[in-house]
């Protein structure tokens, strides 16, 4: 029962959205207006239900629509997202769930770095340039005492328009590089909320990244640090710093995706 | 393997072809080790790398171990980075500072910064020896010569030969180039290193470098994405930053790239002319024109400032981007193993922007998360296998080959961008230093 409405009101809203694809702003807006009550809402929840199981009533389903708007009007052209919770990851429900507050930040945040994590090994390129808030950075620093992300060499230094660049650049038909079998497999651990403001959490978590190309593995691992932006859509990527552990170390070929 | 005297290599490089075990044979490989790389003038580091006495930084030259190193007298020093007692390394890291002295971690030999015998634990044990404290042979070894141009410190391990200025020639002027541009005439070291293994011959990196037919094939994926976002954001604020042009700029058209000229110099130097036109009308590049004018004058600052150059290649192994102040040393490991350094530098005297600006350079097109390179050294390991193949002996360079303008001084000049005259210059200047006039 719970799922059948959950779907139809997911249902609902694309076709709101496909209905008048020119005033997009519009839809935006007028969900994150309803934003407030959606918000108040959920934490009350949160204290007599279980994170993976959102009350099916209105502000709860009022807020997967926002969600579902979100996602269609977000600055997009594949909306991708949905492939995730088709292939049915052990993480595809929770991130269906309400992206925080239910099951407290520690659980939100590590879901969270889940569905990044999976979004990466799946490939939905797209999906993980939406993870980033407008303004949002993924950076790559070569040694832990770097500071600032303009201005510093860099491994990785990309605001969501290079991010746009890296993503073309991987699904043109002629990147060469891209040939050669491949595939990587993220883990992601050791998470620590560093801290969490009403409107910011900062998180710290260690990961492990297997790549395989042609015949080789390589192993990448470090810390992330997020800065987590809270949405109505649920978390928002401010910075990703990503320190690899052996970031100085001689590099046995070119890194092609985000680590 | 090859099995024949070295003057017999001269049968692998005819003027228009070269066998593929120039590339692949590790009897060639260790005689280029030896007869180039462990004789020519190889960069060691940039004086501003080691600015405290004490200061080094590990690298290697051939397959020798080295530090450079500055002594208490703040002379920079070239040194094997190895205890003459057992041979234990001394400085165990890529860079730091050794402090007042250098120690063996073996049996306490101490050297000083200069690397002279400081003291040995038990000194008595050797009396009656021949290995007493003004036995040269007790001190750490130097290289045989040590020279630097405009800061860029190299060394020689052979005692005899050209010195630094005759080897580096014509290719003296990327280093020109790079400091001319700064208004205080000279650059600081930025001191970060990209390290990028190329699974290669390093003949494909140097053939690479100034090879103008590769870049809009290789390329076009990150420049066609590069100029989508940079229309993109054009049409929206009315101008896209210069490090999107950087990207796109590798796609010119075939023509274009076929226009912009090689200078292929004796000893295997070259030049590839600039293509990217690096300096934009806006207020950054007006404040640092303004700071060149106020140093050097209008006229040396302009000629400075216009100079035409993508970058310079001291071959075998460096390129010199001086426009936009970054190099790239090859350190041969293999036949099929390149370790790359790549570095970049500061102007002196040059506002913020204009480093920023050619960082973009150096972090989008060099570090290990290029979208440039990545396609580059894929077609380099694919290169190399084929080379490996028997399937056919020779690699052709018969681009316009007979059409390129030969100079008096034994400079090429391509009439083409695109001209193989590159590869048969390079080849050329190999086939002098294995073989010489044997």
């Amino acid at each position: 029962m719970a799922t059948k409405k959950k779907v139809a009101a997911k249902k609902a809203a694309p076709k709101k959205a496909a209905a008048k694809p020119v005033v997009k702003k519009v839809a935006v807006k007028k969900p994150v207006a309803k934003k407030p009550a959606a918000k108040k809402a959920a934490p009350r929840k949160a204290a007599g239900k279980p994170a993976t199981k959102p009350s099916t009533k209105t502000p709860a389903a009022k807020k997967v629509a926002v969600n579902q708007a979100l996602a269609k009007n977000a600055p997009t052209r594949r909306p991708v997202a949905k492939k995730l919770s088709a292939r049915k990851p052990a993480v595809g429900k929770a991130v269906a769930a309400p992206a925080f507050g239910a099951g407290g930040t520690q659980r939100a945040v590590e879901q969270f770095l889940y569905k990044q994590a999976e979004i990466l090994d799946t490939r939905q390129w797209q999906s993980f340039i939406d993870l980033f808030t407008p303004d949002g950075v993924y950076w790559a620093p070569i040694t832990p005492d770097q500071t600032e992300w303009e201005g510093s060499p860099s491994i990785f230094a990309e605001d969501k328009l290079m991010m746009e660049v890296r993503m073309r650049r991987l699904t043109h038909p002629q990147a060469w590089s891209q040939a050669p079998m491949w595939a990587t497999n993220h883990l992601v651990s050791n998470v620590v909320v560093e801290s969490e403001t009403p409107t910011e959490v900062k998180v710290r978590s260690r990961f492990h990244m297997m790549e395989l190309r042609r015949d080789t593995v390589r192993h990448f691992g470090g810390i992330y640090w997020h800065t987590l932006v809270k949405t109505a859509g649920g978390y928002r990527i401010k910075l990703q710093r990503v320190d690899m552990f052996n970031s100085q170390a001689p590099y046995e070929y070119v890194l092609q995706i985000w680590v | 393997m090859l099995h024949e005297p070295v003057p017999n290599l001269k049968k692998l490089v005819e003027p228009d072809r070269v066998h593929r075990l120039a590339y692949t044979d590790p009897d060639i490989f260790d005689l280029e080790i030896k007869e180039i790389f462990e004789k020519i003038w190889v960069y060691c580091g940039h004086e501003s790398q080691v600015k405290k006495p004490g200061d080094y930084q590990t690298l290697t030259i051939g397959r020798q171990p080295m530090v450079m190193i500055r002594g208490k007298d703040m002379k920079v020093r070239v040194l094997y980075n190895r205890c003459p007692h057992r041979g234990v390394e001394l400085c165990g890291n890529l860079k730091g500072n050794a402090g007042e002295a250098l120690t063996c971690s073996y049996h306490s030999w101490r050297f000083h910064l200069d690397g002279k015998i400081e003291s040995i634990p038990l000194m008595k044990g050797y009396d009656g020896t021949r290995m007493t404290v003004d036995n040269p042979d007790c001190s750490m070894r130097a290289a045989a010569r040590v020279d630097s141009y405009r800061g860029f410190v190299f060394a020689s391990l052979a005692p005899d030969g050209p010195s630094l200025p005759e080897f580096l020639g014509e290719a003296k002027i990327g280093f020109d180039d790079m400091c001319d541009r700064a208004p205080e005439g000279e650059v600081e070291v930025v001191p970060y290193c990209h390290r990028v293994i190329q699974h290669s011959n390093w003949k494909f990196f140097m053939e690479n470098q100034l090879d103008a037919l590769h870049p809009s094939v290789t390329h076009q994926s990150t420049g066609v994405a590069a100029a989508w976002v940079e229309r993109d954001i054009k049409q929206k604020t009315g101008a896209a930053p210069l490090y999107y042009h950087y990207l796109s700029a590798f796609t010119m058209s075939f023509d274009k790239w076929d226009s912009v000229q090689t200078l292929n110099y004796p000893r295997g130097h070259g030049i590839l002319k600039g293509y990217m036109g690096l300096r934009p009308d806006d207020p950054d590049t007006k404040a640092y024109v303004a700071k060149m004018y106020a140093a050097y004058g209008e006229e040396k600052a302009e000629k400075f400032l216009s100079r035409d150059i993508h970058h310079v290649l001291v071959y075998p192994y460096l390129s010199v981007q001086s426009p936009l102040q970054q190099i790239r040393v090859l350190r041969p490991i293999a036949p099929n193993k390149t370790l790359s350094e790549i570095w970049h530098f500061r102007l002196k005297g040059a506002p913020e922007a204009i480093y920023r600006r050619s960082l973009w350079y150096y972090n989008l097109v060099n570090s290990p998360a290029t979208m440039i390179n990545a396609d580059d050294l894929e077609n380099w390991t694919k290169g190399q296998w084929g080379l490996e193949s028997s399937g056919m002996d020779w690699v052709s360079f018969h681009r316009d080959y007979g059409r390129d303008e030969e100079r008096p001084d034994g400079s090429v000049y391509s009439k083409n961008g695109t001209s193989e005259a590159v590869m048969r210059s390079q080849f050329k200047a190999w086939v002098q230093y294995l073989a010489g006039d044997k």
